[in-house]
């Protein structure tokens, strides 16, 4: 009878090993002056240098480096004060030079960590993921294989090649083996990968869009049998392209390797595709015969020497830990776990704290934000963000706060914001937006109800305090909504002699 | 009268002094070139159109009274590994037939910017692996001295087009001793700057650890002028000195070489040297001293592996180098009829484009990166390259320059070393290890062997970044035997062309 993941775990226990590939969004690619921008004409944004055009020479952008150094301590690593870019030379058609620079065995930063945490049913766990290294390297192009059944090379009637992407800036993340995770494995996996992308994305190194490419995971996993000691043969499943796919490729890979061990087959080292539809993984080219890169130094370029000033610099300039942050804000706006995921899933979090740093309340903020703002973004189909800035929310809520305006009459200042009359002082101008607070004119306003509801008034007169109800609705309509009901109130009941 | 024969520096002052203009002074090389070079074969490709138009633009900008930079005007002969814009660079190769690069080389651009009139791209052994031109795919080039032998290599097309006075300067590139072994066979001078003096950039790489371009010409003045045009820092190329670069015009003028302590090495010279060599080299050795010089001995006992550890390393990194002639995007593609893969059309244009000798060094550098042999081969290379270094700086540390034949034997015949790759690897033995240390080299015409009446090269080295130091050492001892001889070295050439 086939295993089920309990069945496996009993049996066996997990080792990971998780790759990152992180394309960084410098201005310019790793080696020459083209444009990184996603998404242009083909072949558009080439020079003689991504084309590996005979003669060129490659020269380091440095803004990579910066970024490089950046993640490194941002990860716990030790920053090389000397590191060397190599050749991994290998034939692909999407690679202009036919080799790849890369760095090999003296990469940029080394020996880092990373705790993350994951919900458990008693609450919460946490793990250290251990980093081997971090290094710079630069994309190949895109191949478009034209006709044959699989869209791979092999059958294609031909190719297209786009050199767009090559030379653009990436980062391998590496971790070293990670052990007993048991089964946790494959969230802590998806731990590891979240907490790293927001990681990359508080550093402003990348654009971190695993669906665009720009973040790529590869997952290693190996089982070996309880209490053997003995490291199992590994897969390694590429391309892994959301979180949750991160946690069900390393599920799946484990329900068929434990299904396998206990056949008494073996784990063949081998690369294998996930599929996103069955959450299966199928394999890919064998590894058993590790290819020969014939690494060696690149000698067109330089060593990366960077001062250890510079490196300080880089540390003193680094936010605050998005995991930490978060925390921080939460306990701080007292906000409950559900609402605060929902503003982190809204990639809000950063919108409603600058809103707070205007002097808004978070609560409001918050509300602001998510309900209204976010509702009329859904609909228009754009960022809630591009609806209205924080400085506007602010004002609306300090408005609000002050008594300028009732809630009702701020939905109409955001509404009118949002539709581009002007800032929120403007729309309440233009749109005569003001809370009636003029006593005298509320008084004539109430005047005018009773004496056309006399009978009301008298029972209100009577003792009958909710009729009075009818003669607030009265007097709301005649100012057009923008009384403030609650004094309408005090002065109506004053007036009939039921003042407090 | 015709104004071929003279120096570029006397070119230089015929065309500041208008006594002919740089429209009719390329004219009179491309006449020449008509004359002689069905014989020589020093040039691959002329730009006729490109030249002259540079010329007129020239001759415009010096009647407008602009001021031009010293060899506005002079022609001069372009190896063709260089890359330039729209012009034809094969390196020598079928597998870059048709190739006419988008862009300039900095050397290019900085030659186009001086005024200098570039005739066309001259001869080389294959992707610059050989010492004879003979590895070119387009047929050898002849030796000016004597058409049946070699023009050396691997810019025997630019030391051949100096010595049939095709063209009075000439850009070469120097791995392993492509400048200097050529100038030394065919009488004429070539200069290795120090490495990195001259930007690499839009130079087609061999192994980009070792190469480096430099000024050739038939003399030491002429050759220091080029220098200057085209040395200094260029931000395309990380491996480029940012440095001001050595005053070498002003030294090769200095014609001074007292109280210079000059090392004759003693492990580059006697056993394996021709006697005609040796004893143009001692001769020399005498006028330096009686310029005022002090000559010593110095050891180098590193340099014995120096040619070893050269075969592992060009070879390697040329093996990656050429990994992207692949047929994908420019040059040669043979065997796309439709029916094949990317890879099976890859390795026919390979197979096909691809000389003898540059498969011998791609598969010998293959092999030396492979794991498992990567530390015996490449590693064990790149320590000998230390103690190549270390017994320079000892060395440098007893005298100002060193001193040694430039090539152990006069030009061989064409045909005579051709099935015999260890004895043409042999011909550099006194020129490798200058560019494993990165130091600067220069050789000189130092008088004809008296057992064949060919040309004699004495070799100057110079420490790293002090390249003035050679060109200094070398303008006194070209002044010296000059005037010993009577003329100049070339003045004694053969005439070719109209029989």
């Amino acid at each position: 009878m086939a295993l089920n993941y309990d069945g496996v775990i009993e049996k066996y226990e997990p080792t990971l090993g998780l790759e990152v590939h992180v394309e960084l969004n410098t201005n310019t690619k790793m080696f020459c002056g083209c444009s990184t921008e996603f998404g242009a004409e083909p072949n558009t944004q080439t020079c003689p240098v991504c084309l590996g055009l005979p003669g060129s020479l490659p020269v380091v952008n440095e803004v990579a480096i910066e970024s490089a150094i950046k993640i490194g301590l941002a990860l716990n690593c030790s920053i090389a004060p000397f590191s060397r870019f190599a050749r991994k030379n290998y034939f692909y058609p999407d690679m202009p030079k036919d080799f790849q620079i890369s760095q090999y065995d003296e990469p940029i930063c080394v020996n880092g960590f990373l705790d993350v945490e994951i919900d458990i049913d008693e609450g919460t766990k946490s793990f250290r993921v251990e980093i081997e290294r971090v290094h710079m390297e630069e994309d190949t192009g895109k191949s478009l294989h034209v006709g044959g059944a699989t869209g791979r090379i092999h059958g294609a009637e031909y190719s297209l090649l786009d050199y767009n992407r090559a030379g653009i800036p990436l980062m391998e993340i590496v971790t070293k083996m990670i052990p007993g995770t048991e089964k946790y494995a494959p969230q802590v996996a998806r731990a590891y990968v979240t907490e790293l992308r927001d990681i990359l994305r508080s550093l402003g190194v990348s654009d971190v869009k695993m669906e665009q490419g720009s973040l790529r995971c590869d997952a290693n996993v190996s089982l070996s049998p309880r209490g053997s000691g003995k490291l199992g043969t590994r897969s390694e499943t590429k391309n892994v392209n959301s979180l949750r796919s991160v946690e069900r490729a390393i599920h799946g890979e484990m329900i068929r390797q434990g299904n396998l061990l206990e056949n008494g087959e073996r784990i063949i080292q081998e690369t294998r595709h996930f599929l996103e539809e069955s959450g299966e993984t199928r394999p890919g080219r064998s590894k058993e015969t590790a290819e020969d890169y014939r690494y060696f130094q690149e000698p067109d370029l330089v060593p990366v020497a960077p001062e250890a000033s510079w490196i300080e610099e880089i540390r003193a300039t680094l936010p605050e830990r998005p995991s930490v942050r978060r925390k921080r804000l939460q306990a701080e706006w007292a906000v409950p776990d559900k609402e605060m995921t929902a503003m982190i899933n809204a990639e809000l979090l950063d919108t409603v704290e600058a809103t707070v740093k205007l002097g808004a309340d978070p609560t409001k903020a918050r509300t602001w934000w998510l309900g209204e703002i976010s509702r009329v973004a859904n609909e228009k189909e754009v960022e809630a963000t591009s609806l209205m800035n924080p400085a506007q929310v602010a004002e609306v809520i300090g408005l609000v706060a002050s008594g300028e305006l009732t809630d009702k009459l701020a939905r109409q200042v955001v509404e009118g914001v949002i539709a581009g009359e002007g800032s929120p002082r403007e729309v309440i101008e233009k749109r005569g937006l003001k809370v009636v607070s003029d006593d005298s004119a509320l008084m004539a306003a109430i005047e005018a109800a009773i004496s056309s509801q006399p009978d009301t008034a008298q029972r209100v007169r009577d003792g009958n305090i909710p009729a009075a109800g009818a003669l607030i609705g009265a007097v709301m309509k005649a100012t057009g909504g923008q009384a403030d009901a609650a004094r309408v109130r005090e002065l109506l009941l004053n007036h009939l002699g039921q003042g407090a | 009268m015709t104004f071929i024969y003279k120096s570029a520096a006397e070119m230089a002052n015929a065309l500041a002094s208008k006594e002919i203009s740089a429209v009719d002074l390329a004219n009179e090389h491309f006449d020449r070139i008509e004359s002689v070079d069905t014989d020589v074969h020093a040039f691959l490709y002329l730009d006729k159109e490109g030249a002259l138009e540079q010329a007129k633009n020239v001759d415009a900008k010096r009647a407008a009274g602009e001021k031009l930079s010293p060899l506005a005007g002079v022609p001069l002969a372009l190896k063709d590994v260089m890359a330039q814009r729209g012009i034809p660079t094969t390196c020598g190769s079928k597998i870059l037939e048709g190739w006419r690069p988008p862009y300039d080389a900095t050397v290019v651009t900085r030659l186009k910017d001086a005024g200098i009139v570039i005739l066309g791209k001259t001869n080389m052994d294959e992707f610059a692996m050989g010492s004879s031109t003979e590895n070119s795919a387009y047929g050898p080039t002849h030796n000016p001295w004597d058409l049946t032998r070699i023009p050396g290599g691997s810019g025997g097309g630019s030391s051949a087009s100096l010595a049939a006075f095709e063209a009075p300067l000439a850009i070469g590139t120097d791995t392993g001793g492509s400048i200097r072994q050529p100038a030394a066979v065919t009488g004429t001078v070539g200069v290795k700057p120090t490495y990195g003096a001259v930007s690499r950039y839009g130079l087609v790489a061999f192994s980009s650890s070792l190469d480096q371009a430099g000024p050739c010409a038939r003399t030491v003045l002429d050759a220091a002028m080029l220098h200057e045009v085209i040395a200094g820092h260029d931000k395309k190329d990380s491996s480029s000195i940012n440095a001001p670069v050595p005053q070498v015009v002003a030294a090769a003028k200095k014609l001074d070489v007292k109280g210079m302590k000059i090392g004759v090495v003693k492990e580059l010279g006697g056993e394996g040297f021709q006697k005609g060599v040796s004893e143009r080299f001692n001769e020399a050795l005498e006028e330096l001293v009686k310029a005022g010089a002090e000559i010593v001995e110095v050891s180098c006992p590193n340099f014995e592996y120096a040619l070893a550890a050269y075969y592992l390393i060009a070879p390697s990194e040329a093996s990656s180098n050429l990994a992207r002639f692949d047929s994908m995007r420019y040059g040669l593609r043979v065997g796309d009829d439709g029916s094949r893969g990317a890879e099976e059309v890859m390795s026919l244009t390979r197979q096909a484009g691809f000389g003898k000798e540059v498969k011998r060094r791609i598969i010998l550098g293959t092999y030396a990166l492979s794991s498992g042999y990567y530390d015996a081969y490449y590693g064990s290379a790149q320590r000998v390259r230390t103690l190549i270094m270390r017994d320079y700086e000892a060395a440098f540390a007893k005298a100002d320059v060193l001193v040694s034949p430039t090539a152990p034997t006069t030009a061989f015949k064409i045909g005579e070393k051709a099935n015999d790759p260890v004895a043409m690897y042999l011909n550099d033995i006194a020129t490798i290890p200058v560019n494993m240390a990165g130091i600067g080299g220069m050789s000189l015409p130092c008088g004809l062997a008296p057992e064949d009446n060919l040309p004699v090269g004495f070799q100057i080295m110079s420490p790293a970044m002090k390249d003035d130091l050679m060109y200094q050492v070398g303008g006194t001892l070209e002044a010296a035997l000059n005037s010993k001889w009577g003329s100049t070295l070339m003045s004694q050439a053969p005439a070719l062309g109209a029989k």
